[in-house]
């Protein structure tokens, strides 16, 4: 278990962020979850603490009341240099259906030009790659993917649509994306998924965490549309494996 | 029930939010300005997260089907009770078949209506706060029924309150954001000098401002970002983040709002004036 050297600072008078090294790195992201989980489980009341995991960053709020900074600072080093790797959460893969058809990949034929590639190869490499969720935010659900292929990044387009589909899936620079709901976008988009990825009906309104890894595969229009019928009245089925690695 | 006769431009139902679900990208939402609302659930002896109506710019018509108490306070809009005008932070009785109308927007932005015990419309992930599309509807639209648990008897403690008004009140207190150090002397000279203009673009996301500030070229990794929130855009521009504002982003976040300043900002308008004070 590496220590990191954190940065603790204050964010305003009822938030505290400590940060890890400035980098997209598998291992500082681990670091940081599990950190979460040991402040979950052994630290924080988690009725009245929020935590948000995102990249290299933990951010620990608290709305009730202003925070006693110099104390918590102190006491998240001591927690840190406590915490034991046995915390880790359960991960997951998620294997989430797209339909590449050009009806949803309105932007498709334009990336495959600007990439010299095909589109079937665009699509090969898209869904061959399990992806890391490196943070949720933006929109509901929204899920930054961090491990594109360098060879699929694409500048953001030069203007951003006002109306991106729910469950358009885009690409800009190092990042791949579902929007979940409709929204403005700067994206290049390639698909639609089918599966919803924020259900607000649900207790447990968004089925992914940071740090759960995500793959896509490949379906046809018929059974995209299947899909979104039963994503409506939400009883769409997952394809969730436990990840080990 | 309250029946919506009129919706007006912009009306919603909101509590202090939703909590528990940052870490899935859900704004906190909840009232834009605490400080009234919270004013109006004292008076009436509310629980502090009892729900209400947020009324924005014009106010709607509004009728009551059951007997409740209210109070009404935050923006000054001239308000009726049955054509009589009433006062803001004061309880009133309503009886059955009541129409409370709002007028004239004099000062301010957001009005807030609490009757007794809260509105009780569905909650949704824990709050009753409208946020589309985690509520169904982003607005109250005419017709529509919102409810509440009659009362035909409550003797308030107090029956009406001077509150200070702070709608006059442009400085925004501030501190200093998790990325202030990356500001220069000519950033922070001009963040602490310049009499801002609110912009066109505002709501309950976010306020933008007409004047920009020298801009940067530091880049960071998406991180948390709060209601109150002050972020810095390559090119100079200011947002300001509000209580449905998006829970990550990735400008620098150089000041962070005091809980009264959001309060004050919430009150804010297309072209009134903003400063920052830190503290």
């Amino acid at each position: 278990m590496t220590n990191y050297p954190l940065s603790i600072r204050p964010f305003g008078v009822h938030a505290m962020l400590i940060e890890w090294p400035n980098e997209v790195k598998e291992a500082i992201l681990e670091d940081i979850l599990q950190f979460n989980n040991y402040l979950k489980s052994n630290c924080l009341n988690v009725e009245k603490w929020e935590i948000v995991p995102a990249y290299n960053s933990l951010t620990l709020i608290l709305r009730e009341k202003p925070i006693d900074f110099n104390k918590l600072k102190k006491r998240l080093g001591e927690w840190y240099a406590a915490r034991g790797d046995a915390e880790a959460r359960t991960k997951y893969l998620w294997r989430l259906p797209v339909c590449y058809d050009l009806e949803f990949g309105i932007d498709l034929e334009e990336v495959a030009k600007k990439l010299s590639l095909s589109v079937e190869e665009i699509i090969q490499k898209h869904t061959n790659h399990v992806y890391t969720v490196f943070g949720i935010g933006f929109l509901p659900g929204f899920m930054y993917l961090g491990g594109l292929p360098e060879m699929l990044e694409v500048p953001r387009k030069s203007t951003p649509r006002l109306n991106v589909e729910k469950g358009a899936v885009g690409m800009a620079g190092k990042q791949t994306g579902i929007y979940p709901q409709e929204s403005p976008g700067g994206w290049n988009i390639i698909g639609n998924c089918s599966v919803p990825m924020f259900n607000p009906k649900s207790e447990d309104p968004c089925f992914v965490s940071v740090g759960d890894k995500v793959q896509f595969y490949q379906i046809e229009k018929a059974e995209h549309d299947l899909h979104k019928i039963e994503g409506e009245v939400g009883i769409y089925k997952l394809e969730k494996i436990k990840w080990d690695a | 029930m309250l029946k919506v006769l009129k919706a007006g431009f912009f009306s919603t139902i909101q509590d202090n939010g939703r909590l528990g679900l940052l870490n899935k990208g859900v704004p906190v939402s909840g009232v834009m300005d605490s400080y009234s609302a919270s004013k109006l659930n004292m008076l009436l002896d509310n629980e502090v997260n009892a729900a209400v109506l947020e009324i924005t710019m014009t106010g709607p018509t509004l009728e009551f089907e059951e007997p409740t108490y209210i109070c009404v306070g935050g923006a000054n809009i001239s308000i009726t009770l049955n054509n009589n005008p009433i006062q803001h932070f004061k309880v009133y009785q309503i009886t059955k078949g009541d129409i409370l109308s709002y007028g004239r927007l004099e000062k301010g932005f957001r009005n807030y209506l609490a009757v007794k015990e809260g509105f009780q419309s569905p909650k949704i992930l824990q709050s009753h706060s409208y946020f589309y599309p985690i509520t169904v509807h982003s607005q109250l639209s005419d017709r529509e029924e919102v409810a509440y648990n009659p009362c035909t008897s409550y003797s308030p403690k107090i029956s009406e309150w001077q509150v200070d008004s702070f709608l006059d009140e442009s400085v925004l207190t501030v501190s200093k954001g998790p990325e202030f150090e990356l500001l220069n002397d000519k950033q922070l000279e001009q963040l602490f000098e310049i009499d801002f203009t609110i912009a066109k673009d505002y709501n309950r996301m976010a306020y933008q401002i007409d004047e920009s500030i020298a801009g940067h070229t530091h880049s960071m990794l998406t991180s948390a970002t709060l209601p109150g929130t002050v972020q810095l855009t390559p090119s100079g521009k200011i947002i300001l983040l509000m209580k449905d504002g998006q829970t990550t982003g990735g400008y620098p976040r150089i000041l962070q709002l005091s809980d009264k300043a959001i309060s004050i900002l919430a009150q804010k308008k297309y072209k009134d004036h903003i400063s920052f004070k830190l503290v």
